[in-house]
């Protein structure tokens, strides 16, 4: 677990929050987001000079403007690339990644799935609202199929990613989904990323009211969420429902699927355990929603230990300088040598 | 058997020679070249080498696109390129014969493998009759050795199975060879004993099959006598052998010594850049950290993530590489954070010949970015070059805060040369201080406040308290570092960004500048044409004519004389191996009439071509008239 920071003096979140005036659309999910992250932070005490916020290109991308900490607004996409060369050379920082679905799952999907499968120590935050925002409108790699919008009129032919699924197949420590409406399951997922030491990705759901408004009502509006959402909790049968009244379980074939708890009996549930070494059940929760139209989990759903990359990348740089630090002598003429003597 | 090489007929001495070995891509000819390379240098010759890989890694055996070759001149005077022309070639099969028999001097000599000439292996080679016998090679002394039954025949008694023995015929031919040109032998022999040590079948039909070679040479009546070439008269110094990429590796492990800062390398494989990371990987006890990354855009942004964060970011390619990085360049150039991005340049476009050499990302290297993206760039001009180049690429880089790009080429990459090393205590302090502490009377930091003479920005790294701050590729206000979309903040970035690369023309040498040769003509070039244009120029003059030389190092900025050293010459000739880039460059820059010499075959100029072009140019001048 982290070497988690603890101060003396108790910080608010005005300690995270820069001078620069907040420039979302009003109404925007990632307005909650921000705010989120900026308690948990001061919640935890961290030390604002040891957190790194990179982000690429994007709304999503302008997060580390408002923070106060140290932010590096990149390039499209190139976020997780860039975090962790700072990761790599600096173990000692917190390194946070934030992005949009069309910056981490499109143009910078490749970095991003690589980031995960190295574990390098990185809490990343994919704050999807399936659509690009900042190039007003155009559909994105988490759009829903038959997706209407500026470069699909007729609806779109793309089938989706599903973000859980594609970081739990790269390989990744902790994979965890919370959504904007909600901030205290927020805060609690970013303090569990915070804590985790290795690539820790966290989907949230934020909601675009420019371009995509309501994408998430239909499973994150107050009224939606108990029959909506599947809390995931660590060691409990998973169930949800206005009365608690349905339920998951694993299907011969090891898939996941919704039951009524009346009908197979509270036995039969699954125990959710977030710490099991295969990615299989996981990964088989993973596939309980294809899109915020079907009940969907919230929560937790791997959490396991590997060695980060940063901490054998050091652990090597130790293990060669056992025998005493480099000599650049000794490095140059390490082939042989012959001496020319004057006249 | 004898390895006693002490001459037993008169032995001729000669100023240098030019050997190339070729073979099969399996047949051992760099490690060949390599044996003979070292063995002269210790001896003393001053040499430069330049090995010619297969176009085709997993070409079929025995054709033409499997040839890998090595050529090797050495000599007991300063020389400074590979050779024009090989006097002697080893063809180790009639491939390595057909691809290269076209270089080889008039009357040269040709030691080729007999056992290699079936009439499938001449069919494989594209060869319609047996060129040892139909009359072609006429004009060369040709020497017919079955070299693999020789080499088998030699090692027996070691137990070897023929097929194994037959991979020693390397070793046959480098002996003979060695016997050739009276080399010492001791070297060779350890050196087998070392690197195959775990082997000891191998070892000893290696060292069989050398000694074969040798006494072959020794005993046969197929030389008249052998040569020798005695040691040069090369400066006074500490010595060894090396290649443009190691010399370069090693540059950037120094410069990160005598930055204080630990080199993070981050890298993506690509011929003929790949040798660098390999090296690079190699010295963590230096603090260096490599990561092979998932691509070359991860490879440059890992390494901008890395200076953001206070370590030197190093990331190595060649030119498609140089194209994916293009954006992230023009990220770290308005971050305004050190970076290294070395381009070992080769064929173009596209996938072009990859492992051939040329010049041909200058302009590049200049401009290819968008928006205005200046940024300084410098050039190696031989392999033990690249060490100090890469000194000077992070000198530059940590003090202006940029990136800085360094060209070198797959013929400097892979050539070598005895370097002359350098006085380590003697290089520069090059470490400049993290800012720790606010800029500002109010206490407050702000990230783009200019130093005002270098007008670079603060360093200020993560982990410092008190001076969190935000960066990033959208226009900043100047000063603050806030976004800004403001237009006359723009204009004023633009030009302080620009201003700041200029102004390094204040902070560099003046031109590398031979004047001895008159104000008629000037050759003028960059990078690896340096060695053969100096010796072209060497050639003209001892032919009685005048002609002077200048070399750019630095190619943005170009240094503050160079104007000045332009307008005394009649005429200016650049010689490149691209269509014509630093002449766009130069005419643009000076408006000077300076001419063109081009070659973009893939392999360096020869001297007689550069020797050719200043002679017309000079007559051209006389049929002008004073
Ligand atoms: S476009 Fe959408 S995502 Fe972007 S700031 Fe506006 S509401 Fe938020």
């Amino acid at each position: 677990m982290a070497d988690v920071e603890t101060t003396p003096v108790k910080l608010a979140r005005k300690d995270f929050m820069s001078d620069q005036e907040v420039r979302w659309c009003p109404g925007c999910g990632d307005y909650g987001i921000l705010q989120a992250a900026q308690m948990t932070l001061a919640e935890l005490g961290a030390k604002a000079e040891d957190q790194v916020f990179i982000s690429g290109i994007g709304c999503a991308a302008r997060f580390p403007y408002y923070m106060n900490v140290y932010g590096l607004h990149g390039i499209h996409g190139r976020a997780p690339a860039i975090a962790t060369g700072v990761a790599v050379a600096r173990p000692d920082l917190h390194v946070w990644v934030i992005g949009g679905d069309g910056d981490m799952f499109s143009i910078g999907g490749n970095h991003t799935i690589h980031a995960l499968r190295r574990n390098v120590d990185l809490n990343v935050l994919m704050l999807n609202n399936q659509i690009y925002g900042l190039t007003k409108g155009q559909y994105s790699p988490t759009s829903e199929l038959g997706k209407i919008s500026k470069s699909t009129p007729f609806g779109s032919v793309d089938t989706p990613f599903n973000p859980i699924s594609v970081a739990l197949g790269a390989e990744a420590t902790f994979v965890a989904r919370t959504h904007d409406m909600d901030r205290n399951h927020m805060m609690a997922m970013f303090k569990r990323a915070y804590e985790h030491r290795g690539s820790a990705f966290v989907e949230v759901y934020q909601n675009c009211n420019v371009f995509n408004d309501g994408a998430f009502e239909g499973i994150t509006a107050k009224d939606k969420r108990s029959s909506m959402l599947i809390p995931l909790e660590h060691g409990k049968p998973i169930r949800f429902g206005v009365d608690a009244e349905q339920g998951v379980m694993l299907n011969e074939y090891g898939e996941a699927k919704v039951v009524d708890i009346a009908d197979v009996g509270e036995d039969r549930l699954l125990v959710h355990d977030e710490t099991r070494a295969d990615p299989t059940v996981a990964f088989a929760l993973s596939r309980l929603s294809t899109g915020p139209s079907m009940p969907t989990p919230m929560g937790v759903f791997r959490a396991v230990e590997r060695p980060h990359y940063g901490q054998m990348v050091q652990q090597q740089l130790m293990e060669a300088s056992e025998a005493g630090p480099g000599d650049l002598r000794r490095l140059i003429e390490s082939a042989p040598v012959w001496e020319i003597n004057a006249n | 058997m004898s390895t006693d090489t002490s001459p037993r007929r008169d032995i001729e001495v000669l100023e240098a020679v030019v050997i190339r070995f070729a073979g099969d891509s399996g047949d051992g000819m760099q490690l060949t070249g390599d044996r003979f390379t070292d063995v002269s240098a210790e001896f003393g010759n001053d040499l430069a080498t330049a090995p010619d890989y297969p176009a085709e890694i997993r070409a079929p055996a025995g054709t033409v696109g499997g040839v890998s070759a090595f050529q090797v001149h050495i000599s007991d005077h300063e020389i400074l390129t590979p050779g024009d022309a090989p006097a002697v070639l080893v063809a180790m099969n009639p491939a390595a014969l057909r691809a290269n028999l076209r270089d080889v001097i008039t009357g040269g000599t040709l030691i080729v493998n007999a056992d290699n000439f079936s009439e499938r292996d001449l069919h494989k080679a594209g060869y319609t009759s047996n060129p040892l016998d139909d009359g072609s090679l006429v004009g060369y002394r040709v020497i017919e050795i079955p070299m693999t039954s020789l080499t088998i025949e030699a090692s027996k008694h070691t137990g070897v199975k023929p097929r194994d023995a037959e991979r020693s015929k390397n070793f046959f031919a480098l002996g003979l060879v060695f016997w050739m040109y009276t080399r010492p032998v001791d070297p060779v022999v350890s050196w087998i004993e070392k690197r195959f040590a775990k082997n000891p079948m191998v070892k000893e039909a290696n060292v069989s099959a050398f000694k074969a070679g040798l006494n072959f040479g020794e005993t046969t009546e197929l030389f008249d006598h052998p040569y020798e070439i005695r040691p040069a008269k090369l400066p006074a110094g500490r010595y060894r052998n090396v290649n443009g990429n190691t010399a370069l590796s090693y540059g950037l492990v120094a410069a990160g010594q005598l930055a204080k800062l630990p080199i993070f390398l981050g890298s993506y494989p690509i011929t003929p850049a790949s040798d660098i990371l390999h090296e690079l990987s190699k010295h963590k006890n230096f603090g260096v950290r490599t990561l092979q990354a998932e691509d070359e855009i991860a490879g440059i942004a890992a390494a901008i993530g890395a200076s953001f964060a206070g370590q030197l970011g190093v990331t190595t390619t060649s030119g498609p590489g140089v194209d994916l990085k293009s954006e992230a360049m023009g990220l770290a150039i308005s971050l305004e954070l050190p970076l290294i991005v070395i381009d070992i340049q080769r064929g173009g476009p596209s996938t072009g010949l990859p492992t051939k050499t040329e010049q041909s990302d200058l302009l590049l290297a200049m401009y290819g970015r968008h928006g205005e993206a200046p940024l300084p760039i410098v050039a190696s001009k031989t392999p033990s070059d690249c060490f100090e180049t890469a000194i000077e690429a992070v000198r530059l880089a940590l003090k202006y805060r940029t990136p800085v790009i360094l060209l070198s080429d797959g013929y400097i990459a892979n050539g070598a040369e005895p370097w002359r090393m350098p006085d380590l205590d003697a290089l520069p302090d090059i470490s400049v201080p993290f800012t720790t502490e606010p800029n500002r009377p109010d206490g407050v930091f702000w990230p783009f406040l200019r130093d005002e003479e270098t007008l670079a920005r603060p360093w200020a790294i993560p982990g410092t308290p008190g001076l969190m701050h935000r960066i990033g590729g959208i226009e900043k206000e100047d000063g603050t570092g806030n976004i800004s979309y403001d237009t006359d903040n723009h204009d004023k970035m633009s030009r302080l960004r620009a201003a700041k690369i200029a102004n390094i023309a204040n902070d560099i040498p003046g031109v590398e500048h031979d004047e001895d040769g008159g104000t008629d003509l000037l050759v003028l070039g960059w990078g690896s044409t340096w060695g053969v244009a100096r010796e072209a120029i060497r050639r003209v003059r001892v032919r009685g004519r005048q002609v002077s030389h200048a070399h750019l190092r630095h190619l943005n900025p170009f240094p503050a004389d160079l104007g000045d050293v332009l307008r005394r010459y009649r005429t200016v000739l650049i010689p490149e191996m691209n269509l014509g880039q630093l002449v766009k460059l130069i005419r643009a820059e000076y408006l000077v009439d300076a001419q063109s010499v081009t070659k973009i075959k893939g392999i360096p100029f020869r001297t007689y071509e550069i020797e050719q072009a200043i002679v017309d140019a000079l007559e051209a001048l006389d049929a002008r008239g004073a």
